[in-house]
């Protein structure tokens, strides 16, 4: 493999860990992420193409784990596939051998920074960051929202559980916010 | 002497002495007191100074409402304007004081104001200040502004931090007075998810001002229960400090929360305050009820006060205002306000009730059919001169007056989206007319049920309305139920003085009567005019009486004279709060470079290119200014090789069975015919033929394009595709998605480029193996995936290759190190300017929204061989004319000789007026390779005046410089270098 040493979203060698409060802040450079979209009128094709592969479609505004693969809704036809990248670095390449023409697949990995957002209760974070009725909605929820005027894709992995991906460039501006709304909220 | 008129009783924490101070004089106060409870339990009555007739002033009321005890809270980056005494909660350490006086509160020499009031009346300012018309700005609006007036601004930074978020619920509950704790109780034992919001820090509303009972508890003390019950019900927010300001689309309401403002400083990391958007399903606003004064003569002393203003003082906070106490009033609330003063042991000395008839009060003196009809006491109220049903006058000293006038529903939240009120007869008050806000339902004293029992009943009601309730709901405690019984009294008819409607702005009935005398009858008219019901407190107080005056003078009803309406915020809202986070350099996010860090280290210069911070220049050492640092750029990179960080171009991934017909259609020229791994470059309309973006397309597979897009139109170029694609052809199979963040991508360029960059790739990439404009997939370093497109901005042998953004840092490096025997050089968007110019490519300047290709000179990609977005509105007569603006090339006859970006073109000889204009210079630079400045620049007709002479003026920059006209292409215009 290449000589070069990759550099995490914040400049730094390893990712992130920032606890305030009750709030653990994890940034995630272990993950691999592709996006996945139908070809026009090939949607069974890809769901028939996707369930032999395990990557999972699940329905809009959903996260759903798989094995290797896990998947959220984006758009109409659309979903970001995760994996780990210590194997999936290639996940683009691996997806669209799996899924053939059914599917336009796109790598995104390093599009985005990842942060696990991970407290007891993060309703009292998230209120302050985006419009996301976290209490009523159900564990895999996954919706488009805005955080300080960036554009991020908000995953409810679990009650106590948050995956944030924010545009990659704007990782630091987007860990201040964090920081900041953590320490108003606690 | 401390607290020398506190009394018994009240809500207020006497184990806890706070010290503050207001203009710099130490006072004692207790939890619980708000600063003008504080100051009036220290016999502190003069809390300011009128906005035009600097008039002493003190509280007229206890809330929010308040129009005079305005003062500048707290000192340095903290003090704040316009502090409504009445609500700033007391703190240890509080700092107070007054505004719009001068030199001092007792002593304000603008007082003289108050004597030439005859020439201040209403419209004063607009009649005499027209002459002469040069007067207004240099001379008279500045003493104006000077002498009237409220709090200054402190010119220091804010140190405090403001949060925004969001909330959801059910039900809203504005206000947690009787009814928006009975529609709480209701909804929350429900199990409904309930926000109640209030902005006093106690709930309870009026509760915590009366003496009666609620069921078997004094009012204050159910409420409390109630408080408690909702505090343990896992379903309810309780919001007190809490202020709803306005009813916006949809069921959402904004509110500000002052979560630090009852502290000395936030604590750490907490914000002072929190601006929450509240989506609820349905909202009840119980915003209570405002009591209103009458106007009589000298009715602004401080100590002349609403009548429940007093009460609420002696009840909640212990304090009596005066030693001696009249009440004036009109209606039995009045009455209530007497009997429980005079429980309360304060010595109330006399009743003006303006009515006739009825019971007499026993125990006090009651004056049935007498109004007050003057006051005297300069700095505070001495006494007051009444007019008895028989005609006789008698002077009373006193030393506190309650006047109560009234009560008006809060109506202000549901008049948000244009609902107006509509005047009820029986309780002489506007209350909330038809066309609220949807899902906002009025309840209690808002809605004009003013007894506790009305209260509690008709919020219950509401909630089980709003909610479909259908279980059990809670039973109503036994409350009064007393009837309202008012019968109207707007102004005394007495004297030739002046009796003030609205305090805050010193409006008199006097300037009503003007703005009927001069027919500005109109509710909406007579509020311009006068300035009825303007500033801080909106006219909660004065805009009733006001219409009344009105409604008196011209003999229409009330309802027919209408009121004006109110729009968010219901009370002042600091600007912080509405900024946020958005604020200095947090304004908004940044965007960074995968080569931001390298760039750093080196102590680059940054410049802001929308969000994105991108290097502008990179110093050496030794270089003191920044030309020398970009001139040394460019040539070291003509010379052998530059990198420039490029990943700030937007790049968009196209793929789909149709993709190439896709751009075909979005592009002006053809990139369906695009060889597999050759990249070609683009030019995009706007429908009306201007020209939209430009950018390199590659195309990576046989459906597989990726799109590059100038960096500012990265996002709205993706969002045009978007549409193009779900709205104007979605038959078409074309999926989309942005991939500029996903990979570093740097342009390498100059003559050593290649060998540069065959350092690092692992393929052949001669010219025959990878020739001009050619795309593809690679390796570098060994085995990581990358992308190459050989292609040129700065007319140089030229390509951009990508990686994955993590390993951008890594690939410049390395680069740098592996090439070092080229001696690249990194170089900033300043070199690149220099050589996009030199080379003739269009940029920001020239893609100004108003250009089309033909004026750039690039006409002929407007393909005609098929339908593009915008290329039949390109081809409009207007815009292809012979004589149109055309991009060319310019440089002074003298090297010397100076440009500037904007400046116009003149032919020789020509004066400079517009008639002559000939176009105007869109981008310039310093050339290192001419020696001179040189710029691009639209000139009508400019494709036909190559070698001639002109000048370029700028009137501004009092520039004249003759220039020649050359080819835009002023560097290597054969361009044998990009194919080197």
């Amino acid at each position: 493999m290449a000589s070069l040493m990759a550099l995490t979203a914040l400049g730094a060698r390893e990712p992130a860990v920032v606890e305030i409060g009750p709030l653990r802040i994890t940034e995630r450079t272990d993950l691999a992420l592709a996006s996945v979209a139908a070809r026009r009128g090939r949607m069974a094709d890809l769901a028939a193409a996707a369930q032999t592969a395990g990557v999972p479609l699940p329905e809009a505004a959903r996260h759903q784990a798989g094995t290797s693969y896990s998947a959220f809704w984006t758009a109409p036809e659309m979903w970001f596939v995760e994996a780990p990248f210590g194997s999936h670095e290639m996940i683009a390449d691996l997806l669209k051998t799996t899924l053939g023409d059914a599917a336009s697949v796109t790598e995104q990995t390093d599009a985005w920074v990842a942060f696990d957002l991970a407290a007891a209760d993060p309703a009292p974070l998230l209120e302050r960051l985006c419009n996301v009725d976290f209490r009523a909605v159900p564990k895999g929820y996954a919706t488009r929202t805005v955080v300080e005027h960036l554009g991020v894709y908000l995953v409810k992995l679990d009650q106590g559980t948050v995956r944030l991906y924010g545009p990659r460039s704007s990782a630091e501006s987007l860990l201040h916010a964090l920081e900041g709304a953590a320490a108003s909220a606690w | 002497m401390s607290q020398s008129h506190r009394i018994e009783g009240g809500q207020i924490d006497r184990t806890k002495t706070l010290r503050f101070t207001f203009d710099g004089v130490p006072y004692q106060g207790h939890p619980g007191d708000t600063l003008a409870s504080a100051l009036l339990a220290n016999g502190v009555r003069l809390m300011g100074r009128s906005f035009k007739y600097h008039r002493p002033r003190g509280p007229i009321s206890s809330g929010s409402e308040e129009p005079n005890a305005l003062v500048e809270l707290r000192s340095g980056g903290r003090q704040e304007p316009n502090t409504r005494a009445t609500v700033a909660e007391l703190y240890d350490g509080l700092t107070a004081n007054s505004q719009n006086r001068w030199p001092s509160l007792r002593f304000d020499a603008m007082g003289i104001n108050d004597k030439l009031s005859t020439f201040f009346a209403a419209g004063f300012y607009y009649k005499t200040f027209m002459w002469p018309k040069s007067f207004w700005e240099k001379l008279y609006e500045p003493i104006i502004r000077r002498a009237a007036g409220l709090g200054s601004v402190t010119r220091e930074e804010d140190p405090d931090a403001y949060d925004k978020g969001f909330l959801h619920c059910d039900l809203l509950v504005i206000g947690a007075g009787p009814t928006g704790l009975m529609a709480a109780l209701t909804a929350g034992r429900a199990g409904k998810r309930l926000i109640l919001a209030d902005e006093d820090f106690r709930m309870g509303g009026r509760l915590n001002v009366e003496t009666f009972a609620v069921g078997q508890a004094l009012g204050a003390d159910w409420a409390a229960g109630v408080v408690a019950e909702l505090t343990s019900l896992p379903n309810v927010r309780l919001m007190t400090r809490t202020t709803v300001i306005g009813a916006f689309d949809h069921g959402i309401y904004g509110a500000v929360e002052r979560v630090s403002d009852h502290l000395l400083a936030p604590a750490q990391g907490k914000p002072r305050q929190v601006l929450w958007r509240i989506y609820a399903g349905k909202a009840i606003l119980a915003a209570g009820a405002t009591e209103r004064p009458v106007a009589f003569e000298n009715n602004d002393r401080p100590g002349i006060m609403l009548a429940g203003a007093l009460r609420a003082y002696a009840t909640r906070w212990g304090v009596k205002v005066g030693e001696r106490v009249a009440v004036f009033t009109n209606n039995d609330d009045g009455i209530r306000t007497a009997i429980d003063l005079q429980a309360k042991g304060v010595d109330v000395v006399a009743v003006i009730d303006s009515r006739e008839g009825g019971a007499l009060l026993p125990g006090i003196r009651h004056l049935q059919g007498a109004e007050v009809i003057d006051t005297s006491g300069k700095l505070g109220l001495k006494s007051v001169t009444i007019r008895q049903a028989n005609g006789r006058s008698e002077t009373i000293a006193v030393d506190a007056l309650g006047v109560s006038g009234g009560w008006n529903p809060n109506v202000n939240i549901h008049s948000h989206h244009r609902s107006r009120p509509v005047y009820d007869d029986a309780i002489a008050a506007f209350v909330p007319g038809q066309d609220g806000p949807p899902g906002l339902s009025v309840a209690g004293a808002a809605a004009g049920a003013f007894s506790t029992h009305a209260a509690l009943k008709t919020g219950r009601d509401a909630a089980i309305a709003a909610l479909d309730l259908t279980g059990a709901a809670p039973d109503l405690p036994e409350a009064e139920d007393a009837p309202t019984r008012v019968t109207p009294l707007w102004f005394v008819h007495h004297g030739k003085g002046r009796a003030w409607i609205d305090q805050q702005n010193d409006v008199t009935v006097k300037d009503v009567k003007l703005a009927h005398q001069e027919n500005f009858t109109s509710v909406e008219h007579l509020k311009r005019y006068t300035t009825l019901g303007m500033a801080t407190d909106q006219g909660k107080t004065g805009n009733v009486i006001g219409l009344a005056v009105m409604a008196e003078l011209t003999g229409r009803s009330i309802p027919d004279t209408g009121t004006t309406i109110y729009r968010p915020p219901y009370t002042p809202v600091a600007l912080g709060t509405l900024a946020g986070r958005s604020r200095g350099k947090e304004f908004k996010p940044f965007r960074l470079t995968p080569s931001h860090h390298w760039a750093k280290e080196q102590g680059a210069i940054f410049v802001e290119v929308g969000n994105w911070l991108r290097t502008q220049w990179v110093p050496k050492t030794g270089e003191t200014e920044w030309r020398q640092s970009v001139d040394r750029e460019v040539l070291a990179t003509r010379k052998s090789v530059g990198i420039c960080d490029v990943t700030t171009l937007g790049k968009i991934d196209i793929q789909g069975t149709d993709a190439g017909a896709f751009l075909d259609r979005v592009y002006a020229n053809t990139f369906s015919s695009l060889a597999v791994g050759k990249c070609r470059y683009g030019l995009m309309l706007r429908e009306d033929g201007i020209v939209f973006d430009d950018g390199t397309t590659a195309r990576m597979g046989e459906n597989e394009y990726v799109m590059t897009t100038t960096t500012a139109n990265a996002v709205t170029v993706f969002r045009h595709l978007e549409f193009c694609r779900q709205c104007l052809w979605p038959d078409m199979d074309v999926q989309l998605i942005s991939t500029t963040e996903a990979w570093a991508q740097f342009s390498v360029a100059g003559p050593n480029a290649r060998n540069l960059l065959e350092k690092v790739v692992d393929q052949d990439i001669s010219d025959a193996a990878f020739p001009y404009m050619g795309a593809g997939n690679v390796t570098v370093c060994g085995g990581l995936r990358a992308r190459l497109f050989r292609i040129s901005f700065s007319g140089e042998l030229a390509y951009e290759i990508a990686v994955p953004t993590r390993y951008g840092d890594a690939l410049l490096r390395e680069m740098l190190s592996k090439g070092a025997e080229y001696d690249p050089i990194v170089y900033g968007t300043e070199a690149l300017g220099v050589m996009r110019i030199e080379k003739g490519h269009v940029a920001g300047g020239e893609l100004n929204g108003q250009s089309t290709a033909l004026n750039m000179g690039l006409g002929k990609m407007v393909s005609k061989k098929k339908d593009s977005i915008g290329m039949v509105l390109s081809q409009r007569e207007g815009m292809v004319q012979e004589n149109g603006y055309r991009l060319v090339g310019v440089k002074p006859v003298d090297p010397q000789g100076k440009l500037t970006a904007g400046s116009h073109f003149l032919e020789k000889g020509a004066a400079a007026v517009a008639a002559n204009d000939g176009g105007w210079l869109t981008s310039k630079v310093y050339s290192p390779h001419l020696g001179c400045d040189i710029a691009l620049g639209y000139l009508k007709g400019g494709d036909r005046k190559i070698g001639q002479r002109m000048r370029i003026v700028n009137l501004l920059g009092n520039l004249d410089t003759e220039v020649e006209i050359i080819s835009p292409h002023m560097f290597d215009p054969e361009g044998e270098r990009l194919r080197g």
